[in-house]
C-alpha cells in the first residue's frame, strides 16, 4: 500500500512539474507585461503556443543529422528526469534515491551539451555563435554549482536532495556560508536559464541571442520539446532553491494527502513568490554585454568558494 | 579656391532652377569640384542622373550656399566622384543601376540596388528585359587567421525593413561589416516621371512613411521654388509644427528602442506611451497618425482650429513633465549606461567627411542642421538650440536625441504662440509653358533630405530626385561596428535607425 501511495506521490510529481513549467514561464510573463503597463497574454498561452507547435508540420535543414533530430528528446528527457527527482511538495520522493544533487546537475549538463551539440548540426552561423556562448557560459556556471553543492552538502552531511531538505528544515538558523551558497545559486540560476540580465528569453535580435540562437533552425515538436525542457529548467531551479533554502511547508515522506496538499499549496505559493521576484529583477536592468557575463558568473564561482571554505573554517574551530 | 564660381560664370545658361542655380559644367570644373570635395571644403549632398546629364549637389559651410552642377554624361560616363571622395561611391552604383551611366575609375562597380530580380535593367534609361534571375555578388574580401562569416537578413527574426548584413568577425569582435541594400526598391524615381505634381507629392510622402512630414515639405519647397510661388505664412507655421511632431514622436521611439535592444523595456514601454500620445494628437488635429499627404505644394491639407491646438499645448505639457523622467530613468540605470557609453563609435572626421547629418552627425561634432545651415521659413524666426556631442557612441546619440526634444517641444510652443492667421493654400498654376527647376534642403528627423526635381512644359514631373539622409549615414554604420563585438551591433544599428525604405528609393 505505501509502495503504491509513493508511487503515486512520484507519477504525480512528474505531472505537477510538466504541467507547471509553462504557467510558470505564463506568469512571469504576465508580471512583466503588468510591470511595463501591458496587459499581456494570458497565463496559459506558454501551454498554447506549445500544443501549436505539436501539431504543426516539423521542418529540417537539408543537412541535419539524426543528431539533430535526436537532440531534443533527450534534452526534455533529461531535464523532466531531473526537474521529477527534486522535490517539490513532498520530501522523499519514491527515486529521489536515484539521483543526488550531483546526478541533477550532470543531467542538466548533460542537457546542455547536448542542446550546444544540435545548434552546430546544421552549420548556420548563428547556431555556431549561440552554441560558442553557451559553452563559455556554461563552463563558468557548472564549477560554481559544484562549490555551491559542496556547501550545502557539507552542511546538511548528504548530497541527496530529501536529506539536504530535512536538515535545513531542523536546523533552520542563520549561516553566512549558506547564505553566500544561495546568492552564488541566484547567480547560477539566471545564467543557466537564459534570463536578463545575461541573456534575453523575449529578444527578436539574431546577433544578441544564446539559447534563442541554438534552436533557432528547430520547429514543430522538436521546438515544442525544446521550450518544454527550458520551462522545466526554470522550474526545477526555482525548485531547487526552495529546496535546499526555503523548505517550509514540504510534506514530509510518507506523509499523508492533507499534508501533501498543504505542501502543493506552499510550493505554488514559492513558484509565485519567485517569478514576481524574476519578472521585477528582470524589468529592472538592461542586458550586459556578452563579455561581463565572465565576471557575473565569476562573482557566483568566488562566493561559492568561499562559503565552501568558510564551513570548514567553521568546522575546525 | 573659386575655380568653381569662375567656371560658372562662363558656362552656358540651363533651365531656370530656384534657389540655387544650376550650372552646366565641363570635365575639367567637374574634377576640380571632386577635388573640393575631397579636400573637405564642401560636403557632398547628392549625386545623381537623368540620363542625359549627372547631377552634383554640394553644401559650402564657410557661406552656407548649395551649388547644384551638371555634366553632361551623353557617351555614357562621367569622371568618378567616388574614386576620391568614398561618400559618392553608393550613389553612383545606385544611378548606375537606373540609368547605366557608368562612374569612369570607379574604386566599386558592383550593382548596388538592381539584384537582377527587377525584370529590366537600367529602368530609367534604355531599358531592357532580363529574365529576373539573381546576380551573384561578390563580398569585399577579408583575409586573416580565425575569421568566420556571419550573414544576417535580408529576413530578420523580428519585424523589420529588409536588408543584409555580411559580418566578417574574430570570435566575438566584428572586423568587418559589409551592408547590401536594395531589396525595397520601389522604383518611385521612375513613377515620378510623368506624374502630375499632386500625385508626386503624393509619391514623395510615401518614400520612407516615419518621415513622410519631412519628404512632403522637401518636395512641395521645390515645387513652390520651381514655379516661383510661395506658401502662405499660416501654411509655412502648419508644416514646421507637423514636422516637429513628427520628429518628436520619433526620437521618443528612437530612444525606446534602442534601450529595448538593450533588453531594457521599460524604457520602451514609457517611450512608446509618449510616442503614441503624439501620433494620437496628430490624428486628432490633421487627420493621420503620421501626417501623410498633409503638406502639398502650395501649402498644407487641414488647418489647425483653436480647440485642437489648445489640445496640443496640454500634450506639450504632459511631454515636459514625462521628459526629465525618461532623462533621469536613462541616466540612472547603470546597466543601461555601460551598455551604450563607448559602444559603435564614429568618429568626427568620418563623419564630415561622409557629410553625415541629423542626429549622427551632430552626436558626432559634425553640427550640420539644415533648419539653421539653410534657414528655411519659419526657422530663422524662431529661437531653438540644436543639440550636440563629440562622443559619437550610442549614449551621445541617445543624448542628442533628448537634446532634440527639448528643443522641439520648446519649438512647437513657439510655433503655436506665433501662428499667423489667413489663408493655408495658395493657388497656382503648374503649367507655365517653361521647363522649370526647384530644389530643397529640409531636416527630417534622421537628417537633411535633399530633393530636386525639373517640371515640364505641361506642368508635369519630368523628373525628381529625392535624397535620403539615410545615404551618408549607412556607410558610417560600417565604420563605427568596427572594433565592436557581434552582440552590440543590435545597439548601434538602432542607435543609427537608418531608412531602408528611403535609400532604397
Amino acid at each position: 500500500m505505501t509502495i503504491i501511495f509513493d508511487l503515486f506521490a512520484q507519477i504525480l510529481q512528474m505531472a505537477l512539474v510538466l504541467l507547471a513549467a509553462p504557467l510558470l514561464i505564463g506568469f512571469v510573463r504576465k508580471v512583466k507585461a503588468h510591470l511595463l503597463r501591458r496587459q499581456g497574454p494570458p497565463i496559459v498561452q506558454p501551454w498554447r503556443d506549445l500544443l501549436r507547435l505539436l501539431r504543426k508540420e516539423t521542418v529540417l535543414a537539408e543537412n541535419a543529422s539524426w543528431f539533430y533530430r535526436a537532440a531534443p528528446y533527450f534534452i526534455f528527457a533529461t531535464t523532466w528526469v531531473a526537474a521529477s527527482l527534486t522535490p517539490t511538495f513532498e520530501n522523499g520522493l519514491m527515486f529521489s534515491w536515484a539521483a543526488d544533487l550531483i546526478a541533477i546537475i550532470a543531467l542538466l549538463g548533460s542537457a546542455r551539451f547536448l542542446l550546444a551539440l544540435a545548434g552546430m548540426d546544421v552549420g548556420t552561423s548563428f547556431g555556431g555563435i549561440g552554441s560558442s556562448r553557451e559553452a563559455m557560459f556554461g563552463s563558468l556556471a557548472e564549477p560554481a554549482t559544484i562549490m555551491i553543492v559542496f556547501t550545502v552538502s557539507l552542511v546538511a552531511g548528504s548530497t541527496q536532495l530529501s536529506e539536504i531538505a530535512s536538515y535545513m528544515l531542523a536546523h533552520s538558523e542563520l549561516r553566512v556560508s549558506v547564505g553566500m551558497a544561495l546568492i552564488a545559486l541566484l547567480i547560477v540560476a539566471i545564467a543557466e536559464n537564459g534570463r536578463v540580465p545575461v541573456d534575453n528569453p523575449a529578444t527578436h535580435l539574431e546577433l544578441t541571442m544564446v539559447h534563442e540562437a541554438m534552436i533557432l533552425e528547430y520547429s514543430g515538436r522538436h521546438l515544442a520539446l525544446i521550450e518544454l525542457a527550458s520551462a522545466l529548467k526554470l522550474l526545477l531551479y526555482i525548485s531547487l532553491i526552495d529546496c535546499m533554502f526555503f523548505p517550509w511547508g514540504m510534506a514530509p515522506h510518507g506523509a499523508g494527502v492533507v499534508e501533501m496538499a498543504t505542501g502543493g499549496v506552499a510550493f505554488v505559493f514559492k513558484l509565485a513568490v519567485a517569478g514576481v521576484l524574476l519578472a521585477v529583477f528582470e524589468t529592472s536592468t538592461a542586458k550586459m554585454r556578452v563579455f561581463r557575463v565572465p565576471d557575473f558568473l565569476g562573482a557566483g564561482l568566488m562566493l561559492g568558494l568561499l562559503a565552501t571554505l568558510l564551513v570548514f573554517v567553521t568546522r575546525s574551530l | 579656391m573659386d575655380l568653381l564660381r569662375k567656371e560658372a560664370l562662363a558656362s552656358p545658361a540651363v533651365p531656370a532652377c530656384r534657389p540655387w542655380p544650376r550650372m552646366a559644367v565641363d570635365q575639367a570644373t567637374w574634377r576640380a569640384t571632386i577635388n573640393q570635395l575631397a579636400a573637405g571644403e564642401c560636403d557632398l549632398l547628392s549625386l545623381w542622373s537623368d540620363g542625359a546629364q549627372v547631377h552634383l549637389a554640394a553644401f559650402r559651410p564657410s557661406d552656407a550656399s548649395v551649388q547644384i552642377l551638371s555634366l553632361d554624361c551623353a557617351g555614357g560616363s562621367y569622371p568618378s566622384v567616388g574614386r576620391a571622395h568614398p561618400s559618392a561611391l553608393r550613389l553612383e552604383r545606385a544611378t548606375f543601376d537606373l540609368y547605366g551611366v557608368v562612374a569612369e575609375g570607379s574604386s566599386d562597380t558592383r550593382r548596388w540596388l538592381d539584384h537582377g530580380r527587377w525584370g529590366v535593367r537600367r529602368p530609367g534609361g534604355a531599358g531592357e528585359a532580363t529574365a529576373g534571375a539573381a546576380d551573384p555578388y561578390t563580398f569585399l574580401p577579408v583575409e586573416g587567421e580565425g575569421l568566420h562569416q556571419i550573414p544576417v537578413g535580408p529576413v530578420h527574426a523580428g519585424v523589420i525593413e529588409p536588408g543584409h548584413f555580411r559580418f566578417t568577425a574574430n570570435g566575438e569582435v566584428v572586423v568587418r561589416l559589409e551592408e547590401r541594400l536594395g531589396f525595397v526598391h520601389k522604383g518611385v524615381g521612375q513613377l515620378m516621371s510623368g506624374a502630375s505634381i499632386e500625385g508626386a507629392a503624393k509619391l514623395a510622402g510615401r518614400v520612407s512613411g516615419d518621415s513622410t512630414v519631412a519628404y512632403a515639405i522637401a518636395f512641395a519647397q521645390a515645387v513652390e521654388a520651381a514655379l516661383e510661388i510661395s506658401a502662405p505664412p499660416r501654411a509655412v507655421y502648419l508644416r514646421a509644427l507637423m514636422a516637429e511632431l513628427e520628429r518628436l514622436a520619433n526620437h521618443f521611439g528612437d530612444i525606446g528602442a534602442i534601450c529595448n535592444d538593450a533588453s531594457f523595456a521599460l524604457m520602451q514601454a514609457q517611450c512608446a506611451l509618449v510616442r503614441e500620445k503624439i501620433l494620437r494628437a496628430s490624428k486628432a488635429c490633421f487627420g493621420h497618425r503620421l501626417m501623410m499627404d498633409c503638406v502639398s505644394p502650395g501649402g498644407v491639407a487641414h488647418d489647425l482650429s483653436a480647440d485642437k491646438a489648445a489640445c496640443l499645448g496640454e500634450l506639450l505639457d504632459w511631454i515636459r513633465l514625462m521628459t526629465p523622467r525618461l532623462i533621469a530613468l536613462f541616466g540612472d540605470t547603470t546597466s543601461l549606461q555601460d551598455r551604450t557609453v563607448g559602444t559603435g563609435i564614429l568618429n568626427t572626421s568620418l563623419a564630415r567627411q561622409f557629410g553625415c547629418g541629423g542626429v549622427i552627425g551632430r552626436a558626432s561634432g559634425r553640427e550640420f542642421d539644415a533648419r539653421k545651415a539653410i534657414g528655411y521659413a519659419p526657422y530663422p524666426d524662431l529661437s531653438f538650440a540644436v543639440g550636440g556631442s563629440r562622443d559619437g557612441d550610442v549614449d551621445a546619440r541617445v543624448w542628442v536625441r533628448f537634446d532634440e526634444v527639448s528643443a522641439s517641444t520648446e519649438l512647437v510652443t513657439q510655433i503655436l504662440e506665433r501662428m499667423p492667421h489667413g489663408p493655408i493654400n495658395v493657388e497656382f498654376q503648374a503649367r507655365t509653358g517653361a521647363v522649370r527647376e526647384g530644389a530643397a534642403l529640409v531636416e527630417g528627423f534622421r537628417g537633411d533630405i535633399f530633393a530636386f526635381l525639373r517640371i515640364g512644359e505641361d506642368g508635369t514631373i519630368e523628373s525628381c530626385h529625392l535624397r535620403d539622409p539615410s545615404w551618408f549615414q549607412w556607410p558610417l554604420l560600417e565604420a563605427a561596428i568596427k572594433g565592436n563585438i557581434v552582440a552590440d551591433f543590435p545597439l548601434c544599428n538602432k542607435s543609427f535607425n537608418c531608412s531602408y525604405s528611403g535609400h532604397d528609393l
